[in-house]
């Protein structure tokens, strides 16, 4: 069993990639070692490409707003990508709509969505406003 | 308990049997287009032999544990048949025809034939009545395919841009097809890597509860993909009947046209059209 | 057709292992991509609940037909402290742990038939259907 998911490093930005059906322990852990890679360099946006996971159940929807919260209070921009139609049926069904988390279709549009929000932020840094929600807003 | 007069002749006239039964199926009339007498004598051959086992047992209780084989296989076989093309008194035939051959036996070999008669027609009847269930579960099971094929077929979902996707739904939506549609939809998305999908009701009549509750639903979870919905095209009744069922629409973007919702999710691409003659 | 399993839950990585259990179960009844789906996260809420509320238990799976369809049938058991108050714990929001109390209202909705007995003291017992 995999016992770590890695977390890549991408210029100011983090990079995983959740492949492995993974137990709520590895979960909780990736959780852990994502705020303290957050923290460690600065990062500014992290993204979490789950298309390889078959499916999404509450402990990880629940790891996912956890992570989407501290990144905000870290000032880092969060963007869930590639989920699968199966998996976002059953997560609505199941009562999470996992709520001011931003998405995009694939690793690629998530990327320059990821970008976009990070500039965006420095530009408005002055303005005062409510949070806007990206989520699905077009990338180019 | 004794051993049945009937599970004693089975075993003891097996080939015998196992030959008239093939002559009676044969004058019944065989689909040599549809099965090859190899096999009909190879099922005939299998199902005795089952049939001879079970009996052993009693011939009252087809649903006891040692009819199972003899119930598993009339089962695939009118399954089978129904998926062939059988008709249903053939498929039935099949049981039917060793009523003659059996009762035969029975009034050369029973003292008391009538009685010994009764309880073999009960029995033969019995496993008939099986085998037309089966067929017709077997018969259901293939309509439902033809219908579930049907569903995806009847509503395309179209690329009108790289981007942007329609789907135009008409005609009476129950939340079977809705949702078999909205699947294909958010399957479409992935494909095409589509940010946009406008969801056009124009033809559709009437809309209750469960229906715009998967609009809604189908409308959350491209958002949790990364995709934005439209609806569009929602006539005056529908619009009344979703305030007045008190479905909340939450942040959904809805125009009343196609036309407008497309060029909404142009102007979310950035993508402006300009007439030629204007250069 | 009516082949059954019964797995242990007495650690996490048994939650796992169940998932992929019902996931395979679920193909070869042949369930659709988004009902495989369903089943296996009910299946996962259900077990995470016998595991930590219900401190662990096992799950049967179960290969069979429903009216002619192909279905998977699973119960999960355990023997802890059992729910007091059912109706309360079926309403989303509700928890008596740290969950976000989706879990038995949310996988009721994701299954196609939902029977839950449990008696203060006596563990919970839960059956959920899914079928083609």
């Amino acid at each position: 069993m995999v016992d770590k998911i890695p977390i890549l490093k991408m210029g100011k930005f983090l990079l995983l990639s959740i492949q492995v059906d993974m137990h709520d322990q590895l979960a909780m852990d990736l959780q852990e070692d994502l705020t303290h890679q957050i923290v460690l360099h600065r990062s500014k946006g992290v993204l979490i490409d789950i298309s390889s996971l078959d499916i999404v159940d509450s402990f990880i929807g629940r790891m996912l707003s956890h992570i989407a919260h501290v990144s905000r209070i870290l000032d880092a921009k969060i963007i869930v990508v590639g989920m699968q139609p199966a998996v976002a049926i059953t997560l609505v069904e199941l009562g999470l709509s996992l709520d001011g988390i931003a998405t995009a279709l694939n690793v690629e549009k998530g990327m320059r969505r990821l970008e976009q929000m990070v500039e965006d932020d420095l530009s408005l840094e002055l303005e005062s406003g409510e949070d806007r929600d990206f989520s699905a807003e077009a990338g180019d | 308990m004794s051993v049945p007069v009937i599970a004693e002749l089975l075993k003891k006239h097996e080939s015998e049997l196992l030959q008239e039964w093939i002559a009676s199926q044969r004058a019944a009339g065989i689909r040599t287009d549809l099965i090859d007498e190899g096999t009909v004598l190879n099922n005939s051959r299998e199902l005795l032999k089952l049939l001879s086992i079970a009996a052993l047992g009693g011939i009252d209780d087809l649903g006891s544990a040692e009819w199972k084989p003899v119930r598993n296989m009339i089962e695939a076989l009118s399954r089978t048949q129904s998926r062939q093309g059988f008709s249903p008194s053939e498929t039935a035939t099949f049981v039917f025809s060793l009523k003659e051959p059996l009762f035969a036996k029975i009034q050369a070999n029973c003292a008391d034939p009538a009685s010994e008669m009764l309880k073999a027609s009960q029995l033969l009847d019995k496993l008939g009545l099986y085998s037309m269930e089966s067929y017709m579960t077997g018969r259901e099971s293939v309509i439902r395919e033809q219908q579930e094929s049907m569903l995806e077929l009847s509503t395309p979902v179209v690329e009108l841009w790289k981007g942007v996707l329609a789907i135009p739904l008409i005609g009476s939506l129950d939340s079977n097809r809705t949702q078999i549609v909205m699947e294909a939809l958010l399957e479409k998305i992935v494909q095409t890597e589509s940010e946009i999908a406008i969801i056009d009701i124009t033809g559709v009549p009437t809309v209750d509860t469960m229906v715009a509750q998967h609009l809604l639903k189908t409308v959350t979870a491209a958002k949790l993909m990364g995709a934005r919905c439209i609806i569009s095209g929602i006539r005056p009744q529908i619009a009344a009947t979703i305030v007045h069922l008190g479905v909340e629409l939450g942040d959904v973007i809805t125009k009343s046209s196609l036309a407008d919702a497309f060029s909404v999710a142009l102007k979310e691409l950035d993508i402006r059209l300009v007439k030629g003659s204007l250069r | 057709m009516g082949k059954t399993e019964i797995f242990p839950l007495k650690q996490e990585t048994d939650i796992v292992i169940v998932r992929q259990r019902v996931r395979k179960a679920a193909e070869a009844v042949r369930l659709g991509l988004v009902s495989q789906t369903k089943i296996v996260t009910a299946a996962s809420e259900i077990a995470r609940n016998a595991l930590i509320y219900g401190g662990g238990g096992e799950c049967v799976i179960e290969e069979t037909t429903k009216d002619g369809r192909g279905a998977v049938r699973l119960v999960i058991s355990d023997q802890g402290e059992g729910i007091a108050n059912l109706d309360r714990a079926m309403v989303d929001g509700y928890t008596s742990g740290s969950g976000m109390g989706l879990g038995l209202g949310g996988a009721k909705r994701l299954v196609d038939q939902f029977a839950i007995e449990s008696q203060p003291g006596q563990g919970t017992r839960i059956e959920l259907w899914k079928w083609r």
